[in-house]
């Protein structure tokens, strides 16, 4: 009795300890210096709480945990070290995935264990138990679709059709109506499979809800999808230490809540669209409709490597922002080199990265810096506008609606109150971009009409190797 | 932000062996605990929106990633079903939850650092 209320004690400390080096990882994130180290510590956090776990009295046999532990390492192991950054979307929408398996299949089996138990799963646990299967079975499918379409396996456009919202508010309506019946019935009542009915099509419909959800969603919308998703994996796991009364797996998912949370508001507000707007999930789609202004009678003058190449070498200060277009030719590397060459000249380079450029929060700052192009070259929204008027020329690299003047001054263009990059400020903008099409929002950019902005089409990849080329033959 | 933290930990203790004392049929406890988990939940989620809200856009990224292997604390709940006292299926259930909370925290641990590990700042001169 007194040793397992002393193995109970060490593993609470393990516990506590664990909370604290999760927090204190998180807080060396607010610095690039103190960031390795501080997940460092985290990651000793969780070894803890795994050894904690171990030691838990319940646990009676070893042989299901290892197989378990020694698969999850792995597939885990070398998905870590081989996916390549360019694939850094993918992957984390992939482990939000797994993530919400684990949950719900805890879920699940929690939920069978107490309606064993004499009374049930009472009140209390029943709304932990349903809100934690609920919100994993729907991240489990609407990651996987997130996945899908960062891997192009499922159509990054936008999926819609007829009675489209209608079919989702029932499928959403029905999920919500089992959940509040399970938790008022008791879980269905003590006797009888009812429960257990309930329960699982509640979860079916839940993991329908999660490729609803996804489905109407386009390619460029995805830092928003993946950051909510991020969100629910979290809450889920917060649930899940509800049910099962584990204070380390309340923290732990708060904090991945919070995170997540913070997170979408971002990239909502630098879409932007209404947080409410996007907590429903009744983004994409409908503006796709718009391209009021046309472009009918300007015309835009293009440039070859040669010239781009001139104005650039001469430059004194140069700021590029980059976007999903230079992810897309893998042109990181050539830009690096740019961005060398015009430091080896005297000039000033600096990288202006918008919040929502490429698929997902952060996104263009890890190919850059993989790239090694240094951190302190990589500038945000509020950091780097004001310093376009004073820069000699802007280079856009596969970039589009975050450039839109439109947002600023077209009170009628569909993305009108964006906060944008004040590319136009720039004396001269050289824009590199495959052709003409328009971005995601599907409307003109004024930006290519100016008379200071001249257009530098072909692949990112190539068309940048060739002005470095050039400028070295300056 | 020490004190924060420090309030938080010794918090979340006190209130633990308030909640794990006393026998669980004893239903006043049971509804003490449920509180105290609700404490811990909101003291973690201010906590997490405090700290967050302080990482710079420039390592959104390898925060995601962080976020998420931590959050396959799930692990734990897996790892109690794969090996308790339960019916064998529960157990491969378990067992399945294992294996996908591992490949997050492993994965998620291991390629953090490797993102992390990239972010260099200019070199000095020489």
């Amino acid at each position: 009795m007194i040793d397992q209320q002393l193995g109970a004690l060490f593993v609470q400390l393990a516990y506590i300890g664990a909370s604290a080096a999760f927090i204190l990882g998180l807080r060396g994130l607010t610095k690039p210096d103190t960031a390795r180290r501080g997940m460092q510590l985290a990651a000793v956090g969780m070894v803890l709480a795994i050894i904690g776990t171990l030691l838990n009295h319940e646990i009676v046999s070893y042989q299901f945990i290892l197989i378990g532990l020694v698969v999850g390492t792995a597939i885990g192991l070398p998905m870590g070290l081989l996916v390549p950054m360019t694939a850094m979307p993918q992957r984390i929408a992939v482990s939000h995935m797994f993530g919400a398996l684990a949950v719900t299949l805890v879920g699940i089996a929690e939920f069978i264990h107490y309606r064993e138990a004499v009374g049930g799963p009472g009140v209390v646990k029943m709304v932990a138990l349903g809100f934690e299967t609920l919100f994993g079975a729907l991240t489990i499918t609407g990651s996987f679709m997130a996945f899908g379409k960062l891997q192009g396996f499922v159509t990054g456009r936008p999926v819609t059709f007829p009675g489209q919202k209608l079919v989702n508010a029932a499928v959403f309506l029905g999920a919500v109506a089992l959940y509040a019946a399970l938790v008022l019935t008791q879980s269905g009542g003590a006797t009888g499979d009812a429960g257990l009915v309930m329960f699982g099509l509640m979860t079916v419909l839940a993991l329908v809800i999660g490729v609803t959800l996804v489905l109407p969603i386009g390619g460029a919308d995805m830092p928003v999808v993946v950051s909510l998703l991020n969100s629910y994996a979290g809450l889920a796991a917060s649930a899940t230490g509800f049910a099962i009364g584990n204070n380390i797996l309340i923290v732990a998912g708060a904090l991945d809540g919070a995170s997540g949370f913070i997170l979408s508001i971002l990239m909502s507000k630098a879409m932007n669209r209404s947080f409410a707007n996007v907590l429903f999930g009744a983004f994409g789609g409908e503006k796709a409709a718009a391209s009021h202004k046309s472009a009918e009678g300007l015309t835009t003058r293009s440039v070859t490597p040669e010239d781009a190449a001139m104005r650039i070498g001469y430059a004194r200060n140069v700021i590029v922002v980059p976007g999903y277009g230079m992810a897309v030719a893998q042109a990181q590397h050539a830009v690096r080199e740019l961005a060398e060459l015009i430091e080896k000249r005297g000039g000033r380079i600096r990288f202006a990265i918008h919040p929502v450029a490429g698929r997902m929060p952060g996104h263009m700052n890890v190919l850059l810096a993989e790239a090694n192009v240094p951190y302190d070259h990589l500038f945000d929204l509020d950091e780097i506008n004001g310093e376009f008027a004073a820069c000699d020329v802007a280079i856009v690299i596969g970039a589009n609606d975050v450039t839109n003047p439109a947002a600023k001054d077209d009170p009628g263009s569909p993305i009108y109150g964006m906060p944008i990059l004040n590319v136009q400020d720039a004396e001269q903008v050289i824009v590199v971009k495959r052709g003409m099409a328009t971005g995601f929002a599907g409307i003109e950019n004024e930006l290519f009409y100016l008379d200071k902005t001249s257009m530098l089409f072909g692949d990112a990849k190539s068309v940048i190797t060739q002005v470095v080329a050039e400028i070295k033959a300056l | 932000m020490v004190t924060t933290l420090l309030t938080i930990v010794g918090a979340a203790a006190a209130l633990t062996a308030v909640a794990t004392s006393g026998t669980p049929t004893d239903s006043s406890t049971l509804i003490d605990a449920q509180i105290v988990e609700i404490y811990v939940f909101l003291l973690a989620a201010f906590t997490g929106f405090q700290i967050i809200t302080k990482v710079p856009p420039l390592l959104h990224t390898p925060l995601m990633a962080a976020t998420n292997a931590i959050s396959a604390i799930s692990l734990v709940a897996s790892i109690v079903l794969a090996g308790a006292e339960r019916p064998l299926f529960i157990n491969i259930m378990g067992m399945v939850a294992v294996a996908a909370a591992t490949i997050n925290v492993v994965g998620g641990f291991v390629i953090t650092d490797r993102m992390l590990k990239m972010f260099k700042k200019t070199e000095a001169p020489k």
